[in-house]
């Protein structure tokens, strides 16, 4: 029976698979869009391979053949390789210190000659892997506190290596890999912690100190007043309920301006907000000083920050609800915004194709998404599941972030959007994250362990 | 399997769904609710350029371009490309040092920015154009010429008939908001260009090109999908005669006053001379901002228009329509006779008008000689008229008359700023002397021109039009068709006859014979041409500026030929002493022999208009004004020399004081005959005189002069 079976299995998941295919060239057109101009001979610089859409191209073409083989490799594999793997990215990350190459001011790329390759991104693949192989482990209790603290070690050990190369985006993806540790029963209250945290830190950016604290105590007041059935049966919900509140007032109305006025420098102080494409409130030198000259200069500094995300604003905006039709927008042809082919490319998709394009591509990413929890939810092994919930927590974590930061929600940190953004090094590890998972569910008759 | 946290499936889906709600939700107020966006990427991502069309050319009666177009190249520079560039060869061709190349790229810089291209140098000359294009391959791509169409006259001639343009200010753009002018067009001023600025602005074009982040056009919007073509400018056929206005401009050299001619049949204007005038071209291309404050500040006001901005008294050139106006009440006819014995004594005790010659007159006569007595006598009788119960009616009856000649208002002449004259009205003089308190004593210098009335020398042309016509005329006008058609109806008024008050044509005869006779043996025989038989009319004018007596004006009006009028020619010369048949009578004769004869080739004649071209009547004033702004200036050069040192002393270097001026100099060039003049005041008086060109002459002449004084031991 076994020997039977065909080499590529026919039971493997065409959904994700013509999800992938859909987004991948939806992004190289979006490529194409930025980089095209009037006048370009379209065959001849596809085939010279100088041009970004061109060398997309090339990285597609090797995807899928990446893809195909991942599809032919068997499943045990990927189960008895993880530690392996692991080690193995590691290690390809502590080499970054020493023949690393200098990209945008992060020293995380390897250079291969005909690509780069940043470990940080691929490390994410085997993290997947170790922790999906460290859960399924037989003698793992996923209830004690100890194999919570080893499971964090392995998602968090990535985040050291990418913080001393100055990735804070990319050290961020990482946290992402507590969402399959809460599906196999890590407290969820680190979860809500973690995230209302991260929620509060944005927004008390975005938004002023008495406005963020009115909209908690409302928040707080409505929860209150829906869990109160709930009180009666165990008054500790209140009380946690309560000191959240107060916690979260005290961490807005004084932590935060606390931090922005006497621990960070003014400098760091505009830089954090200018990420999120604010100027700085905190400025009290601006406010004091009342000579034009000094004021200007300050808002020109300012104004220079806040380029990327304001930018990056009127191209979305400018889109309307159609869009300004393919290769028309004005934005995106006159090379307004920065990094437009990577961390910014759906600028492009907002102004070419507009509300309607926008929409378009954020519900094919949650058609991947749910496809992809539908499927960790039909796996029989730990295994798979716990991967296919690390692949979905990775790509929710970079649209989410990466759509956020492009339309102001959320700090200009370095990530990619998967499958759409330039780049042979996130193009490749989405490919593989997703194709391992495709084979994975093709086999899931079988128990991996 | 732990099977109990299988319900957290649901929660993560949760999370995935919410998140992405948040940001559609987000996305929908980015790109529906806010309008503010598209505007900023308009505002930032496009270019509305606008393609200024050609103005149209205006051609002369015999379709020779009086005024065209042509380019004129601007040196343009991209900072950003300027590495390895030979400044210094560059600089010896634009003729600046290096510092002030490096000084002028860091101003354009900040300016336009480093990518973009700015202009260097506008307007450059013919001469700065060559050199540079023979050697531009030098420093291109950093460098390169870009023509601009500039306006052009090619005969250097009607300067203030066609006008000029300019780059609209503030002012202007509100009283125009509607007609689509932006700060930085040019408009039409004055002149043609104004009058018919809409006819000779064509339609804009309007180009969307993208713009890229440095600024750059990068490509048209849409392939040009949105653009509109700018269309040309329509040309406009004149009836001004180019070789005619040419000599009208050499005769009215040095001398202040006008010429205007009028075909007779048509109403077209052959000449429109306003002396001093200046070179047109220099209100075009470069140094057109300096060229203009001098011609702006020179005291002899070149940019005026005399012919329809100045008005002045007729003189004896109005004793013609009041032999008409005699004539066709009734109160004389062609025999009547009137005798002067030395004054016009109908006033009593008054002060009597002198008269030149004595004896008796009759019509013709006393129009031949000027006599004042008689003209005195003729308008008595029409004011006295018992036919009118009151002076007041009167006066009105006149009024109308004289309106109907043209003069009193308006004419409506196709070129801006007309005045309208004066012609005196009952109620003027109720006002100043109550009702029933005046009669004819009053204003009895009116009856030969002089007082209350006032007039354009374009209303005297066209009164001599309708005489020459024999009781009609159409309106004076320079443009006789647009090329194109008359979308804006502007010729509309010009093509229909205006014939007022009905007199019978024996009347005209009779004024005719005056006027021939005036030519042919009386006061204006100085227009005498052979072969042609002219009718005219002598006016000496006198007048007064501020409260000042000044030497007469010197007027002459008239048509030719007689029988088969073709034209109809007023000239003015303003404070020329003498007589109106002494320097004004040559110039009309010499104008309607050009016009007629279609040249002049006798030689005496062509002596004649030299003669008369360099004879200098630019009143005293004029030189003293100037000289004042001059010494102004001096005094301020002086005092620059003075703090750098160049000179210790301001002693000596004033130069000639007033009184020696007034009586040497000034004495000298008010000789007549012009072989006397010394060729340096030539130079400075022929064509407007330009204070720079006067100023670096007379710079030289005091800069010389301490060098003499500190060298004296």
């Amino acid at each position: 029976m076994y020997n039977k079976r065909p080499i590529i299995s026919t039971e493997k998941d065409w959904v994700i698979i013509w999800l992938y295919a859909i987004i991948t060239v939806i992004g190289l057109l979006c490529i194409f869009s930025v980089e095209y101009k009037a006048n370009d001979d379209f065959f001849k610089s596809l085939l010279a391979f100088k041009k970004n859409y061109s060398k997309q191209f090339v990285y597609f073409i090797v995807c899928i053949v990446l893809a195909t083989f991942v599809l032919l490799m068997d499943s045990k594999l990927f189960t008895a390789t993880p530690n392996i793997l692991y080690l193995l990215g590691i290690g390809l990350m502590m080499l970054t210190f020493f023949i690393g190459k200098n990209v945008n001011g992060s020293k995380s790329w390897i250079p291969l000659g005909f690509m780069n390759l940043q470990p940080v991104e691929t490390c994410k693949i085997f993290t997947a892997l170790a922790l999906s192989k460290y859960l399924s482990r037989p003698e793992t209790d996923f209830s004690k506190s100890k194999s919570h603290l080893i499971a964090a070690g392995i998602c968090f050990l990535p985040i050291v290596f990418s913080l001393l190369q100055n990735e804070t985006g990319l050290a961020l993806v990482y946290f992402t890999f507590l969402l399959p540790m809460y599906r196999e029963g890590f407290p969820p209250i680190y979860l809500i912690a973690g995230a209302s945290l991260g929620v509060l830190l944005v927004t008390a950016l975005l938004f002023s100190a008495p406005q963020l604290i009115i909209a908690i105590s409302i928040l707080m007041m409505c929860l209150i007043y829906f869990l109160k059935r709930k009180f009666k049966r165990n008054k500790s919900i209140l009380v946690f309920l309560i000191g959240a509140w107060l916690a979260s007032v005290l961490f807005v109305g004084l932590i935060v301006p606390f931090l922005f006025k006497h621990v960070f420098q003014k400098y760091q102080a505009d830089r954090i907000f200018s990420m999120v494409g604010q100027n700085n409130p905190y400025d009290n030198e601006s406010t004091a000083d009342f000579s034009a000259v000094t004021v200007s200069k300050k808002k020109d500094k300012a104004d220079k920050e806040n380029y990327n995300v304001k930018q990056s604003k009127i191209a979305i905006g400018s889109g309307g609800f159609w869009g300004k039709g393919f290769l028309k927008g004005t934005q995106t042809q006159g090379d307004f915004v920065p990094e437009q082919h990577t961390d910014f490319i759906f600028t492009s998709l907002g102004e070419n194709f507009g509300f309607m394009g926008c929409t378009i591509l954020m519900l094919l990413y949650l058609a991947l998404l749910l496809r992809i929890v539908l499927i960790a939810e039909r796996q029989r092994s730990t295994f798979s599941r716990v991967y296919a919930y690390s692949v979905a927590s990775i790509i929710f974590f970079h649209v989410a972030i990466n759509i956020c930061m492009t339309i102001g929600l959320a700090p200009v940190i370095g990530i990619t959007l998967p499958l759409m953004s330039y780049g042979g090094s996130s193009l490749l590890t989405f490919t593989i994250l997703i194709f391992i998972l495709v084979k994975l569910d093709a086999d899931r008759q079988m128990v991996l362990r | 399997m732990p099977v109990y946290n299988e319900s957290r499936k649901n929660i993560i889906r949760l999370i995935f769904i919410a998140l992405f709600v948040i940001i559609i939700a987000r996305l929908l107020t980015l790109q529906i609710f806010t309008s503010k966006y598209k505007a900023l990427a308009e505002d930032q991502g496009m270019f509305r350029k606008v393609i200024y069309p050609d103005r149209g050319i205006i051609f002369d009666r015999k379709k020779n371009a009086i005024l065209q177009n042509t380019n004129i190249a601007d040196l343009m520079v991209t900072p950003n490309k300027l590495k390895g560039i030979d400044t210094f060869a560059l600089c010896q061709i634009l003729e600046i040092d290096t510092a002030q190349f490096k000084k002028k790229i860091i101003e354009l810089i900040i300016k336009n920015g480093r990518s973009r291209p700015s202009v260097f140098e506008p307007l450059l000359s013919d001469e700065k154009t060559a050199k540079l294009n023979e050697s531009l391959y030098k420093f291109s791509p950093a460098f390169y010429l870009q023509d601009r169409s500039i306006r052009n006259f090619p005969y250097d001639a009607a300067a203030n008939v066609m006008g000029y343009t300019a780059e609209v200010d503030t002012n202007f753009l509100k009283k125009h908001p509607e007609e689509g002018y932006v700060a930085g067009d040019y408009a039409g001023m004055t002149g043609l260009e104004r009058s018919y600025e809409k006819v000779l602005m064509g339609d804009r074009g309007i180009e969307y090109w993208k713009r890229d982040n440095k600024n750059r056009l990068t490509e048209r919007l849409e392939k040009g999908r949105f653009d509109t073509a700018a269309v040309a400018g329509q040309n406009l056929y004149t009836s001004i005669d180019i070789e005619l206005q040419q000599l009208g401009e050499k005769l009215m050299l040095n001398k202040l006053g006008s010429i205007v001619a009028i075909d007779p049949k048509t109403g077209g204007i052959l000449a429109m001379v306003s002396a001093p005038t200046y070179q047109p071209n220099y209100l075009t291309g470069s140094n057109r901002r300096k060229h203009f404050s001098e011609l702006f500040l020179n005291p002899a006001l070149p940019l005026l228009n005399r012919t329809v901005s100045a008005t002045y008294s007729p003189g004896s050139t109005f004793k013609t329509l009041q032999a008409l106006i005699g004539l066709h009440e009734g109160v004389i006819t062609t025999d009547t006779k009137f005798s002067c014995s030395g004054a016009f004594y109908g006033c009593g005790s008054a002060k009597p008008m002198h008269c030149l010659d004595l004896g008796t007159f009759d019509l013709r006569n006393a129009i031949a000689v000027s006599d004042n007595t008689y003209f005195a006598n003729v308008m008595q009788k029409v004011i006295n008229n018992p036919k009118y119960p009151t002076v007041d009616s009167a006066l009105s009856n006149w009024d109308n008359y004289m309106y109907g000649f043209g003069l009193g208002h308006k004419l409506g002449v196709d070129i801006p700023s007309e005045k309208s004259g004066n012609i005196p009205k009952p109620a003027y003089y109720n006002k100043i002397y109550g009702k029933g308190r005046w009669n004819f004593c009053t204003f009895r210098s009116v009856s030969i021109g002089q007082g209350e009335v006032s007039v354009t020398p374009l209303q005297v042309a066209n009164e001599m039009a309708y005489i020459a016509n024999k009781g009609w005329y159409y309106t004076p006008h320079l443009v006789d068709s647009i090329d194109g058609g008359d979308k804006f109806e502007l010729l509309k008024k010009y093509k229909k006859t205006i014939n007022p008050t009905f007199i019978p044509e024996y009347i005209f005869e009779a004024v005719h014979d005056g006027m021939q006779s005036v030519v042919e043996r009386g006061t204006g025989i100085g227009a005498k041409v052979n072969d042609i038989v002219i009718c005219g009319k002598t006016g000496t004018v006198e007048n007064y500026y501020k409260g000042v007596k000044q030497q007469n004006h010197s007027f002459f009006c008239g048509f030719a030929p007689r029988d088969n009028p073709k034209i109809a020619i007023m000239c003015v010369v303003e404070n020329s002493g003498r007589f109106g048949g002494t320097y004004a009578a040559p110039i009309v004769g010499l104008m309607i022999e050009k016009y007629l004869k279609d040249s002049i080739t006798d030689k005496a004649r062509l002596a004649k208009i030299e003669q008369l071209s360099n004879l200098n009547l630019m009143p005293k004033r004029i030189f003293i004004e100037i000289r004042k702004q001059d010494s102004l200036r001096h005094a301020k050069d002086l005092e620059y020399l003075l703090s750098k040192g160049y000179i210790k002393s301001i002693k000596d270097t004033v130069g000639l004081d007033e009184d020696q001026f007034d009586n040497d100099e000034f004495n000298n060039l008010k000789k007549e005959k012009p072989a006397k003049k010394n060729r340096k005041d030539k130079e400075l008086n022929s064509q407007a005189v330009l204070p720079s060109q006067k100023k670096n002459i007379n710079l030289k002449a005091k800069l010389k002069s301490p060098k003499r004084n500190l060298n004296r031991p």
